[in-house]
């Protein structure tokens, strides 16, 4: 399969008046399309930066990222960035915060209108598209947020933390809802995570980073014999603590 | 939710809330009028001096003379033309001082410690400078008013663009929105209530402006009305004055609390 996003001996490190942090160093990758990468890593090592390497708000220090064989600027891969909080505007109703992508790249008309009314329907918000984002579930409102994003047809979607801000039981449902979504989409996602069991559920691969200044450890490749491919068959399957326990080998190996 | 199935406890509890805003109302409105009493009282009896105290009645009196002759209405007219101009004014100017001062950081950096100097300047020192740059007319005044509020105004509004959420700023640039989405997306209706806030003290501080700029270079308006009658002893004007800007003040407040109230309604 040819690769959506590559990314070639990657260097980045934060500036401050108290000195130079280095967070990635000499990151190498690709990711096929329609591919589910998880990335994990202690936490503080460098995950995030990252995602905001590939959606273009940082720039490397050194290496180059390509999506679609092209580099960033001028890329017309769409990107979708899901980030940990929603971050829902309450001066807009749950569909104008839908919009809001659609707004700020002009892409507003009936049909994505429409789209936006389909995907609130689709995933259950359907009755709440004129309500005010408090009035939402904790659950609902990464939905929304996540609708907020699909809305714009992306090509390949970062996955932020999405559910981290979310509580337990909450993050297991919406968790396996949201990567059921995506999983049935085809769409290529990249989920950074420290999550294990959130890792192992939902990706086709994993990245293993290691403390900062992050490197990539191991690449572990997951696979389930299952007939139904869902993250919750998943997490009954026999496997899920092997994989489980290799992450976690893999992680704490260093210390 | 329906009379008949409030239970005791939340009756009691209903009612006590209802003695309560009872006492507090009764208190208020009480003390004036024990005020406006024991005034006209001891004006009457010859226990204050009721040429430089005057008292309520003559107040009253006075008010009622002037609404006659109708010459009230234009002083209250005019010194609530230049407070309302002003304020727009201020409003107006803060709002894009803060926009521009959000915009570039560097000139905000390099801008900040005049703003600072200017806010803590005591602005009625400025009044006469005023009147002889710009004369004894109805512009200096409305400057005057200006000047009291424009500096903290830029500079609190500025701070609450400067507190929103980096988060939801960085959601913007995920979005592939630019600096100007990030103002007209997040900035700004996240900045309402801190705007409307920035009103309620604008409001007053103007009306502050506007009668220092009276004292000075004015021929008619309350400002005008109250250095007047001080320097011919006409204290039932000079009170009357005083207790219209009371009214007047409450007023302007008033209309901006509703304003703010609106808002509240429609957003939560």
């Amino acid at each position: 399969m040819e690769s959506i996003l590559e990314f070639n001996h990657i260097n980045y490190a934060y500036h401050t008046l108290e000195g130079e942090t280095k967070a990635l160093s000499d990151i190498t990758f690709s990711v096929a399309n329609g591919e589910f990468v998880a990335i994990v890593g202690p936490s503080g090592c460098g995950k995030s930066t990252l995602l905001s390497l590939i959606c273009g708000l940082h720039q490397p220090e050194s290496g180059w990222i390509h999506l679609n064989g092209k580099p960033l600027n001028d890329n017309p891969t769409s990107i979708g960035y899901m980030l940990q909080h929603d971050h829902l505007f309450e001066w807009r109703t749950v569909y104008h915060n839908v919009l809001l992508g659609l707004e700020i790249q002009h892409k507003l008309s009936n049909e994505t209108r429409q789209k936006a009314r389909k995907l609130l329907d689709a995933y259950g918000l359907g009755a709440f598209a004129d309500s005010r984002p408090s009035q939402l579930s904790g659950g609902m409102r990464q939905r929304a947020a996540l609708v907020r994003t699909l809305v714009l047809d992306p090509d390949i979607l970062l996955l932020d933390e999405p559910f981290s801000a979310l509580d337990y039981q909450t993050r297991l449902t919406v968790g396996d809802d949201i990567g059921q979504i995506l999983r049935n989409e085809k769409k290529t996602a990249i989920l950074v995570t420290h999550d294990l069991s959130e890792a192992v559920s939902l990706a086709d691969r994993i990245f293993v980073l290691t403390k900062r200044p992050a490197t990539l450890k191991t690449c572990v490749p997951v696979t389930f014999d299952l007939a139904a491919d869902t993250p919750m068959n998943r997490r009954n399957a026999p496997e899920f603590k092997h994989y489980f326990n290799l992450l976690w080998k893999e992680l704490n190996h260093d210390e | 939710m329906n009379k008949s199935t409030v239970s005791t406890a939340q009756q009691n509890y209903l009612n006590r809330l209802r003695a309560h805003r009872f006492i507090v109302w009764f208190l208020r409105v009480a003390i004036l009028a024990g005020f406006l009493l024991l005034w006209e009282y001891t004006a009457a009896k010859g226990i204050i001096d009721s040429f430089i105290f005057c008292c309520p009645s003559r107040i009253a009196k006075c008010f009622l003379e002037m609404t006659r002759d109708g010459s009230i209405f234009l002083h209250i007219g005019i010194t609530l033309y230049e407070t309302v101009v002003s304020f727009a004014l201020v409003t107006l100017v803060g709002i894009l001082a803060a926009v521009l001062l959000w915009c570039s950081r560097k000139c905000s950096e390099v801008l900040d410690p005049y703003l600072v100097v200017l806010n803590s300047l005591p602005k009625s020192a400025l009044a006469p400078l005023l009147i002889v740059w710009l004369g004894a007319n109805r512009t200096t005044i409305i400057v005057a008013g200006m000047s009291v509020a424009i500096f903290g105004s830029i500079l609190s509004l500025y701070t609450s663009f400067t507190t929103v959420d980096e988060e939801k700023i960085k959601l913007i640039y995920t979005l592939r929105g630019g600096r100007f989405h990030a103002l007209t997306k997040v900035v700004l209706p996240s900045s309402v209530p801190a705007i409307i806030s920035n009103m309620k003290v604008n409001i007053g501080l103007c009306l502050v402006g506007v009668i220092i700029g009276e004292f000075l270079a004015a021929r008619n308006g309350l400002g005008y009305l109250i250095i007047y009658s001080s320097q011919v002893f006409k204290m039932d004007w000079l009170l009357m004055s005083i207790v219209l800007l009371c009214i007047m003040a409450m007023g302007l407040y008033a209309l901006i609390g509703g304003l703010e109230k609106i808002y509240l309604k429609k957003f939560s």
